[in-house]
């Protein structure tokens, strides 16, 4: 029960959502609407999941005294405050349990759930990922060696297409006469994009894509069990 | 009043970006507490929109306020509860029912959409007469767009040894991966410098006032 | 092989001085335009006034500088062609980024009516499964606005039912679920009109989409593709701003490559001639 109820479940949705582009009236029309209709709620449960385990997760840290548990102190009162000011009084155009924070509002020009998210989270996570800027840069100096053929190809097509996609290119290359002016670096640039890494996007994206539909139709025929997890 | 709370909302903001910044020079805890609070922020914003974006319009809106056209939302509302049992060890096999689920209609959408749009309609597009471009410049890159997607798709077949002209053949598509890796570098070192223009057009902008925001 | 290296630090010193001077002291480099910006300028200009549009606000603040200055032009140019416009998310957090937008909006525009000329419908979760619901029955994804208000109370959306009533569908995308979604489902599966910007991350593994069967309508790749738009509206933003700077931070990569490349060589080289 614990193991094949869930797989003859896999097996009859996944049946209806195919049969219903081709079959699109009753009952699979239906059924699929519905079954959609379904995931978006379930969807978030498993986010709320997803929150709750941070929970779990971060208070066993706490009780067990691991490495750095003072870290998940600061999670946990992070979590804390967001969701209570969210729920409290809601978001920019949501009411909240304690109503709209009007007065709350009148001092700090915004309600707090907000504040927290222009003035703390958004700097934040932009800044984290800023810091990919100076990596990428230091990735460059350390690993774009040419040294064969296939790195050369890599080097060549990284510095044209950087080039090309700035206004630099426009302006190191804007002599270049009409006659040749494919070799204009935005339009070398756009060139290499429209034709070799589209081909080789597009070999990917098939193989990828074959490579999913493959996986689908196990899981759909019970061959593919991992995502029921345990025993 | 207002005003106060906006320049420390700036302040604020500034302090923590250079906080993450001093992960440059090295680890340190002051790092690590901007990150910490980074990943309670986020879980908390996920948590509060899934209720008031989600939960509250589909699910218990319609419950509430006309129960006889919606009890069907009963049945996602009880499979989103057996979801959580996953948090408890010993009833964890009930979430199994809703995953089923969300696996099966993900699955099955999967199946139909790849096949489309990533598999017939990108074959759909390489299969062209790649002389019936209006220059040369636009002849030459249709021919290697249909060569580059043949070869490319031959190198991704591994149940063959790569050998004699097959080998060739994967070999060629490997140049074309090649240039397709390299200009994807050239994209990702924009798409990083821009992160970082963001930031110090905040910083000397915002912050400093040093550029007009 | 000893190859000369140095502290990354120093590195790190050179882009951080090479993206912040060229924005203080402007430059002012030329900005060309690529004929996968003018195809999503062109089908906004085709699109007519009165028509309803959906645009899809999937990214959060980590790739805010790249995608936000792509919704502000495109929003700027719906408003002017008086185009309406329906504002979701996939991204929880990009309902946080259409409210920035449409809060710069509301100062340009102040005669657009919430409800009447855009309206706001929020978050939803699910990816592609949602989006193929959506497709089917609009008002049962969204039975209401971000505000509380039922759909059925909106006047600009009285007529949308499902993606056959909207001029095209906009993803504005920073991964999964994003741009990808919308054209397997809303042009593949539903046959609209499917355009959208992306972070330069994404853009190369995006770029087949854009073929002769138009499964999307040119593609905004990155700030650059952003900037080119500004420059298309003839109104130049924080993406403009920025080219200098993406101009002399990219030099910068290249002129460290050279030198390692160089480093390599003369290392080999001495190498070489030790044996």
């Amino acid at each position: 029960m614990k193991r094949n109820i869930p797989l003859i479940i896999t097996f009859l949705v996944g049946i209806t959502v195919i049969f219903s582009e081709f079959i699109p009236h009753y009952p699979f029309g239906m059924l699929s609407g519905e079954l959609e209709n379904w995931f978006l709620i379930i969807s978030g449960f498993a986010i709320l999941l997803g929150q709750l385990s941070l929970f779990k997760v971060n208070i066993l840290k706490i009780k067990f005294k691991k490495e750095n548990w003072q870290y998940s102190v600061i999670t946990l009162i992070s979590v804390v405050v967001m969701i209570g000011t969210g729920l409290l009084w809601g978001t920019k155009d949501n009411t909240g349990i304690l109503g709209n924070g009007d007065q709350i509002i009148a001092v700090m020009g915004s309600k707090p759930f907000d504040y927290l998210f222009d003035n703390v989270y958004q700097h934040l996570q932009a800044t984290m990922f800023s810091l990919l800027a100076f990596f990428i840069a230091s990735a460059a100096y350390r690993a774009f060696i040419a040294r064969t053929t296939e790195s050369n190809l890599l080097l060549i097509a990284a510095i044209l297409v950087m080039l090309g996609n700035t206004s630099l290119g426009s302006f190191l290359t804007s002599w270049i006469p009409e006659a040749i002016s494919f070799l204009h670096l935005p339009k070398l640039a756009e060139f290499i994009m429209k034709y070799p890494t589209t081909a080789g996007q597009r070999a990917i994206m098939i193989g990828a894509g074959l490579g999913i539909i493959g996986s689908s139709l196990r899981i759909i025929l019970g061959i593919e069990r991992s995502y029921l997890g345990g025993k | 009043m207002v005003h106060f709370f906006e320049v420390l909302g700036i302040w604020i903001g500034a302090l923590l970006t250079f906080a993450i910044f001093s992960f440059l020079y090295k680890d340190n805890p002051f790092y690590k507490v901007a990150e910490q609070i980074f990943v309670g922020l986020s879980a908390g914003y996920w948590f509060v929109y899934t209720i008031f974006f989600i939960l509250l319009p589909n699910m218990y809106n319609p419950l509430t306020e006309n129960f006889a056209a919606n009890w069907i939302k009963l049945i996602p509302a009880l499979l989103g509860v057996m979801m959580l049992m996953r948090l408890i060890p010993s009833i964890e096999w009930v979430s199994r029912f809703p995953i089923a689920l969300v696996i099966g209609t993900t699955s099955g959408v999967f199946f139909l959409r790849y096949l489309k749009s990533d598999v017939i309609n990108q074959l759909t597009a390489t299969i062209m007469n790649p002389f019936s471009g209006n220059n040369t410049v636009m002849i030459v890159g249709q021919i290697l767009l249909v060569i580059g997607t043949f070869t490319g798709v031959v190198y991704f077949y591994f149940s063959k040894k790569h050998e004699g002209a097959f080998g060739v053949t994967a070999r060629i598509g490997i140049y074309f991966l090649m240039i397709s890796f390299g200009a994807a570098f050239g994209y990702t070192a924009m798409a990083r410098i821009s992160l970082l223009i963001g930031r110090l057009q905040f910083l000397l902008g915002d912050w400093l006032g040093i550029i007009q925001p | 092989m000893a190859q000369k290296t140095i502290d990354r630090r120093w590195i790190f010193l050179l882009i951080f001085i090479g993206v912040a001077l060229p924005l203080i002291f402007i430059i002012g480099l030329p900005i060309e335009t690529t004929e996968n910006v003018r195809m999503v300028y062109e089908m906004v200009e085709n699109t007519p006034p009165g028509s309803t549009v959906l645009i899809s606000y999937d990214f959060d603040p980590a790739s805010r500088p790249e995608l936000y200055p792509m919704g502000l032009a495109l929003v700027e140019h719906c408003f002017q062609r008086d185009i309406k416009v329906i504002f979701t998310a996939l991204w929880p957090m990009g309902v946080q980024m259409a409210e920035d937008v449409l809060d710069v909006m509301r100062q340009k525009f102040p005669n657009k009516e919430y409800g009447v000329d855009y309206v706001n419908v929020g978050f939803k979760a699910g990816g592609i499964v949602t989006v193929q619901a959506m497709g089917k029955n609009f008002r049962e994804v969204y039975p209401s606005d971000m505000n509380g208000t039922p759909i059925s109370e909106i006047p600009m959306l009285r007529g949308v039912k499902n993606f056959d009533n909207l001029a095209f569908l906009f993803s504005l995308s920073a991964g999964s679920p994003g741009i990808k979604e919308w054209v397997q489902i809303g042009h593949d599966t539903y046959g609209r009109p499917t355009s959208g910007g992306v972070t330069g991350v994404s853009a190369p593994s995006i770029l087949p989409y854009v073929n002769e069967q138009q499964q999307l309508t040119g593609l905004l790749a990155g700030l650059k593709a952003a900037a080119e738009y500004e420059f298309l509206m003839d109104s130049p933003g924080l993406a403009t701003s920025g080219m200098d700077a993406q101009s002399i931070a990219h030099l910068i990569i290249i002129i460290f490559i050279i030198i390692a490349n160089v480093n390599y060589w003369r290392a080999n080289k001495a190498e070489k001639g030790g044996k």
